[in-house]
């Protein structure tokens, strides 16, 4: 019987969805259900429901809609997101004049600020393009990129009519204000033809002076779970058993503007080991493991970034803690290609990456190297307070 | 009430909800639509004397801006095409937009931020994926592992991160695998080197069926039913059968298997990109059970394009950009015929003739002998096309990094 009453409640529940006599949630539960989504496919099911309250809403809710962003969890925004698209397909003007006040409120969310700009300038590009003198600060790095972007422009425009202390001027502040990395570097290249000289690795916040020890054993990709010495704690003076003897730590500097680290050429293969390979380099080792420490002082505690690149599988420690690591080898690389938020602690943290390489023997697979920088969560270099 | 009379009432009122759901929720799916990556089956396989023979400049119906990049190809659900893209300066707006299939008008746009990972290879992209349909509702898949499902009227249904719930899943060289609807369970492999799964998701809800461990390696490959309530899933390992009830093996050919082309099903055999190519025989009356090796032939070994099985011969498309065909019941080579490549997308075929689109959108139509094939028209697109051609109401919709493209009647 239990079995039948439960099916009269779902078949009735379907009459009512199916005639469309549901009572719809109020506008603002909806948007609560909307942000309540969460991992796993949490809250979907009545996020469906809630959905097309929201997306009915009209223009006019396009405010509370964004500021329903603040702080949402990537998933809630984007289900307010779809919303927004759904929202503005009224066809009717959209306010213009919230949607202003919003972007210009740093207050916000840079996710639905961003937006905002985006709507607004599908409605008025003018309007929205003069924004853009106030942002080469703010904390959208995308709006912040456009606003880099007219400064550039502008940069290019002095030079074209051969203003060159004033080009240079305006690309010295728009190097100053961009976080986004192939911008920074185009600025670079440009200030650089005019005779400037430019750090992009302390733009950046590239660590480069570091400590390294190996080689350690990765025999069939295992090293990478095995917890040689340094991962027990970080002894300056020690000597450890490596792969092919006894391993010290020793210092590496990295002289490349893009603080990249070459194992390689910390650890060129010994005689013996050098096997040749079937195809590809003969140089660099091959199933090996390496560390490498910085100790970095912090002007304050704060929350930060460790962005990471590498083709190597890799583990990272903050002051002894496994921050992250993932065991791919060889699939690319690229500045800030894992970004790991941290907290620093005032004063001295310690930094320590694990680098594996892997067996294989393909031109592309010699690489045993990485970069490594501390920024906020714009990009904004993180700087040591010693150095 | 006694037991009979309650069944019989609930036999009535499970009638009921049925047709409820199908009134609440018609489906526009016909059965000429393209659901899925290389279509009905995934077999790449098109209505005899549907798509024109000889191409002009004039065959191009429509061409359509798209707000984004992506390699994705295109689905068409009654009157309407759905297609994936990405823009942004990471790539990481990711969008599933609808154009009406006779116009090439835009008719609605939903984008999501990508939740996960964006790096990828330069010549792939984030909408990498083709997103299937199961006539009602279409279901987006990304590089960043981002599950977007929507009616086909836009309305959002659920999403899912798939990177966001389990941080390891990512490819740094792109992830491009097509997920597959069947029975009410989505299955979304975003198989790696790392945190390696394929996840059956309920349609409905976006909820995990079952998360399957994988074999840690770089996929691309996509899945293939095989009968009712079993799908193949395709590694370097081989092929595994999974039951799509729960994600348990019901066989496994463990002979490897290819990470780019993935197998096709073909009247109960599955043709698998395994040391060349190794045709797979289900059993008739279980394919749950072990399947019968019938051949294997290293000469149809095909590149990045799957193979296709037509008639009693099986193509496919080898890294020189020759196509071979073999025979279907033996795997003998019949003909080989180069085209002119490189091939990124896997071509469709009637069975009479072959539709090939180059990287560089050169549209190739070759006639089919038993004998022998032959170019017998061309249409130059211009423009770079990756994706694997979909085909519906007569015409290819084919997409570029700017634009897609309906080319036919």
């Amino acid at each position: 019987m239990a079995r039948l009453v439960a099916a009269v409640v779902v078949v009735a529940g379907l009459l009512v969805a199916a005639s469309g006599r549901a009572a719809p949630p109020a506008f603002e539960a909806a948007l609560d259900t909307l942000r309540q989504v969460d991992h796993e496919g949490k809250g979907n099911a009545a996020a469906g429901t809630a959905w097309p309250v929201v997306a009915a809403a009209g223009v006019e809710s396009l405010p509370r809609v964004l500021a329903a962003m603040d702080g949402a969890n990537p998933l809630a925004f984007n289900w307010l997101r779809t919303a927004v698209d759904a929202v503005i397909a009224d066809g009717r003007p959209l306010p213009a004049d919230a949607l202003e006040a919003f972007v210009t409120d740093t207050g916000h969310d840079p996710r639905p600020r961003r937006l905002a700009y985006d709507l607004l300038r599908g409605t008025d590009e003018a309007r929205a393009a003069r924004l853009l003198d106030g942002m080469l600060d703010d904390p959208s790095v995308e709006l912040r990129r456009d606003a880099v972007a007219a400064l550039v422009h502008r940069a290019e425009a002095a030079g074209e009519v051969g203003q060159a202390d004033e080009s240079r001027a305006l690309l010295q502040r728009a190097f100053a204000a961009a976080r986004d990395v192939e911008q920074v570097q185009a600025i670079a290249k440009a200030l650089e033809k005019t005779g400037a000289t430019v750090d992009l690795a302390r733009h950046f916040g590239f660590v480069r002076e570091w400590n390294v020890i190996g080689p350690f054993d990765n025999p069939a990709l295992r090293g990478y779970e095995t917890a040689y010495p340094p991962e027990a704690g970080i002894d300056p003076a020690a000597t450890v058993a490596g792969k092919f003897g006894p391993v010290a730590w020793r210092p590496v500097t990295s002289a490349d503007p893009m603080g990249l680290v070459d194992i390689n050429g910390v650890y060129p293969p010994p005689a013996d080991a050098a096997a040749p390979a079937k195809e590809g380099p003969k140089e660099g080792l091959k199933e090996v493991v390496a560390y490498a420490v910085a100790d970095f002082v912090a002007p304050r505690g704060q929350a930060a970034e460790l962005r990471l690149g590498t083709k190597n599988a890799w583990k990272v420690w903050l002051n002894s803690t496994l921050v992250f690591g993932r065991d791919e080898y060889h699939r690319g690389m690229e500045v800030d290609q894992y970004r790991l938020p941290v907290t620093l602690v005032p004063g001295r943290n310690t930094i320590l990456v694990k680098l594996c390489q892997d067996d294989q023997r393909k031109p592309w697979t010699t690489e045993w190297e990485f970069q490594l920088r501390v920024c906020d969560r714009v990009g904004t270099a993180v700087l040591p307070a010693d150095r | 009430m006694t037991d009979a009379a309650e069944g019989a009432v609930m036999k009535t009122l499970s009638a009921i909800a049925v047709l409820l759901l199908a009134a609440t929720f018609p489906a526009r799916g016909q059965g000429a639509d393209w659901l899925t990556f290389r279509g009905p089956g995934g077999a790449s396989v098109v209505p005899a004397e549907g798509l024109p023979t000889e191409l002009s400049a004039e065959a191009i119906r429509w061409s359509a801006p798209l707000p984004g990049r992506g390699l994705s190809g295109a689905l068409v659900v009654g009157d309407r095409v759905f297609v994936t893209t990405s823009d942004g300066p990471t790539q990481d707006k990711l969008h599933l937009v609808c154009l009406d299939a006779a116009t090439g008008k835009l008719l609605w746009d939903r984008q999501v931020l990508a939740t996960g990972r964006t790096m990828c290879h330069s010549k792939t992209s984030v909408a990498a994926p083709t997103p299937c349909s199961d006539g009602r509702q279409v279901y987006a898949v990304f590089s960043s592992n981002d599950v977007v499902c929507t009616d086909l009227d836009g309305n959002l249904r659920w999403i899912r991160g798939i990177t966001h719930d389990y941080a390891n899943v990512s490819n740094s060289l792109g992830m491009a695998s097509s997920p597959l609807v069947a029975g009410g369970v989505l299955v979304v492999p975003v198989e790696n080197d790392s945190e390696s799964y394929t996840i059956g998701l309920d349609a409905a809800t976006g909820a995990n069926r079952w998360r399957l461990d994988r074999p840690k390696g770089a996929n691309w490959t996509s899945p293939v039913v095989l009968a009712p309530g079993l799908v193949a899933l395709q590694s370097k390992t081989g092929v595994d059968a999974i039951r799509l009830a729960d994600g348990t093996t019901a066989w496994r050919y463990a002979d490897g298997a290819d990470t780019v082309a993935s197998s096709c099903l073909a009247d109960g055999v599955l043709y698998v990109p395994s040391n060349g190519v190794t045709a797979l025989a289900l059993d008739p009356a279980d394919p749950g059970r072990e399947p019968k090796q019938l051949w294997r032939n290293n000469q149809l070994a095909p590149a990045t394009a799957s193979g296709l099985v037509a008639g009693d011969t099986v193509y496919t498309l080898n890294r020189g950009d020759v196509l071979t065909a073999g025979e279907r019941a033996t795997g003998k080579r019949k003909w080989q015929l180069r085209l002119q490549g490189p091939f990124s997308g896997t071509p469709v075929t009637d069975g009479v003739h072959l539709w090939a689109v180059n990287e560089a959108g050169l549209v190739q139509v070759v006639s089919l002998g038993e004998t022998e094939g032959k170019v017998v028209s061309t249409l130059d697109l211009g423009d770079e096309i990756l994706c694997s051609p979909a085909v519906a109401g007569g015409s290819l919709f084919v997409r570029s990094n700017t634009t897609l493209y309906r080319v036919g009647k």
